[in-house]
């Protein structure tokens, strides 16, 4: 029986071989829960994809660019609202599909870690958005102006990285790099195909903004539905020009021109997938002649500098979604998610510099 | 026996040990991990706001049913260790929730840990605050995983080797 004799707690005591004994095997379980921790961490393997080593493969082949995003570094925040027409609302209870003015803030931006990188016309633009609900929900979305995404999964995304990385004296991808690359993930062969058969548009304003990812949109009764969306501009479609102009911002400068004469506009299209349609890879189009349904107007009214605008702190992450709108099984929504993070707690804690892309009073 | 915590003490201390331990390994794995980071975060949020209910209940509860006192006999520097840790670990118990609650307002993150619970932010968006936080949560969880394996140490050293009746006053169940 335990007593409260003060012996117990005597070095002497500890030293018996007994206590010795237990005292390993102590050592042993607090030591066998300490390493359990570190696995779990990822400290142990090293060899593993985490979010820091996929914001590394970043930064090894853009270098370090301080206080900015490590992808879609180069942009300009917007503001101007989205106006639902109530034709969403039949396949997601989200209220941003009810009728009605939700106010809506974003950033366009050029695909890639170079924040002062020249706009060109194989320049992927992209359009990041924040729709602030009535009720304190927020939906964020960051989609891209390309009909398919290059790659199925975060591996694939890792390998590519690498893949494309700069080398020696050149500071171009190795050939071999790239062609192994695509060897081993034809599906993104497949998908830069598609990218580059599709004409881009000659600026922001005329260009479709796809979410590329699948997600499930559920309705008030619980039932889901597979859904990609895209942004379709009103303005209408021209190609790039065949010069490519010397303003090395030209395509910011005509949006900022554009927003000039009145609001930018976009119609939010749903298409709705059907059964076998793949929602887990965003490599793969779904099949022509989908049913698509308009649920309302997106109309862009202001730019303005990183620096002083809404949007440069802010994590476009694409799963801060409200409800009625859930991730699909693709395996990228939750490795953006991730990855997003990890760039934005590294950038939030850097000192900032100008960005390149100013947006002047009124543009 | 000697006098044990009541047993909603002893309900409320096993249940938030299993919540904190997981919460622990759910978060290093969380913020390595790509493509199980969405699920696990969706854990860990719930789970954070109901270990800070959780304890805020322990600390009010723990005000009015006084732990047993330790043996007689225990020195005077264990006896500062186990105060001091367990001070400690209730200080922990709400800082990390709070930080975690906090760092996401800084964000400028809605702060909803589930679906149909929307919670106002408790700070101002502002970068920052949020550069600060951020890290803060990370250190203030390696120090509480490093107290629980002080805490469970000791616990066992306590069982075994002292046998000194203090394990049996959180871990016996015999009515």
């Amino acid at each position: 029986m335990p007593s409260d004799g003060p012996g117990r707690y005597d070095l002497a005591a500890l030293l018996a071989p007994t206590a010795i004994a237990r005292l390993g095997a102590i050592g042993v379980a607090v030591a066998a829960v300490a390493v359990a921790f570190a696995w779990t961490a990822g400290w142990l393997s090293p060899e593993r994809l985490t979010q820091a080593r996929m914001i590394d493969a970043f930064e090894v082949d853009n270098g370090q660019h301080a206080g900015f995003r490590r992808n879609h570094a180069k942009g300009v925040c917007l503001s101007g609202w989205f106006e639902g027409n109530g034709a969403g609302v039949k396949l997601s209870k989200a209220t941003v599909f009810k009728s009605g003015r939700v106010p809506v803030f974003g950033r366009f931006a050029l695909a890639g870690g170079l924040p002062m990188m020249p706009d060109g016309p194989n320049a992927v633009r992209s359009l990041a958005l924040d729709f602030s609900l009535a009720d304190g929900e927020v939906w964020r979305t960051g989609m891209n102006a390309i009909p398919v995404f290059p790659v199925k999964d975060p591996q694939a995304f890792y390998d590519q990285l690498v893949a494309v990385k700069p080398v020696g004296t050149t500071g171009k991808p190795d050939p071999v790099r790239i062609k192994a690359f695509f060897d081993a993930n034809p599906e993104s062969a497949r998908a830069i195909a598609a990218i580059k058969a599709s004409e881009f548009s000659s600026g922001f304003a005329n260009a479709a903004y796809n979410s590329l990812n699948a997600f499930r949109f559920v309705d008030a009764a619980g039932v889901a539905t597979a859904v990609r969306w895209s942004m379709v501009p009103i303005d209408a479609f021209a190609p790039e020009p065949s010069d490519t102009p010397p303003d090395k911002n030209y395509l910011f400068d005509a949006l900022a021109a554009r927003l000039k004469q009145g609001p930018a506009q976009w119609q939010l299209m749903l298409t709705i997938g059907q059964p076998g349609d793949p929602t887990n890879n965003a490599t793969q189009a779904w099949p022509a002649g989908r049913q698509t349904i308009d649920v309302g107007l997106l109309s862009i009214v202001a730019l303005q500098s990183e620096a002083t605008g809404n949007c440069r702190d802010v994590n476009f992450d694409p799963l801060v979604l409200p409800s009625g709108i859930a991730p699909s099984d693709d395996p990228l929504l939750s490795a953006r998610s991730a990855a997003y993070s990890e760039s934005f707690t590294r950038r939030v804690g850097e000192p900032k510099t100008p960005s390149a892309v100013q947006a002047g009073k009124g543009g | 026996m000697a006098q044990r915590f009541t047993l909603v003490a002893r309900l409320l201390h096993w249940t938030m040990a299993a919540a904190i331990l997981a919460m622990l390994f759910i978060g290093v794995a969380m913020v390595a991990s790509l493509t199980d980071y969405h699920r696990l975060v969706s854990i860990h949020e719930p789970l954070g706001l109901l270990i800070l209910v959780l304890v805020a209940l322990r600390l009010v509860y723990r005000l009015f049913h006084p732990a047993p006192p330790l043996p007689r006999g225990m020195p005077g520097v264990l006896r500062f260790a186990a105060k001091a840790s367990h001070v400690l670990l209730y200080a922990l118990m709400f800082a990390l929730p709070l930080v975690g609650w906090g760092m996401l307002s800084a964000a400028g993150y809605p702060i909803a840990p589930t679906s149909w619970l929307h919670l106002p932010a408790i700070l101002p968006q502002n970068d920052k605050l949020y550069a600060v936080l951020r890290p803060t949560h990370t250190v203030l969880a390696f120090v509480l995983f490093a107290t629980f394996l002080a805490h469970f140490g000791a616990a066992l050293t306590h069982a075994l080797v002292f046998r000194d009746g203090v394990f049996q006053t959180m871990a016996s169940w015999r009515r």
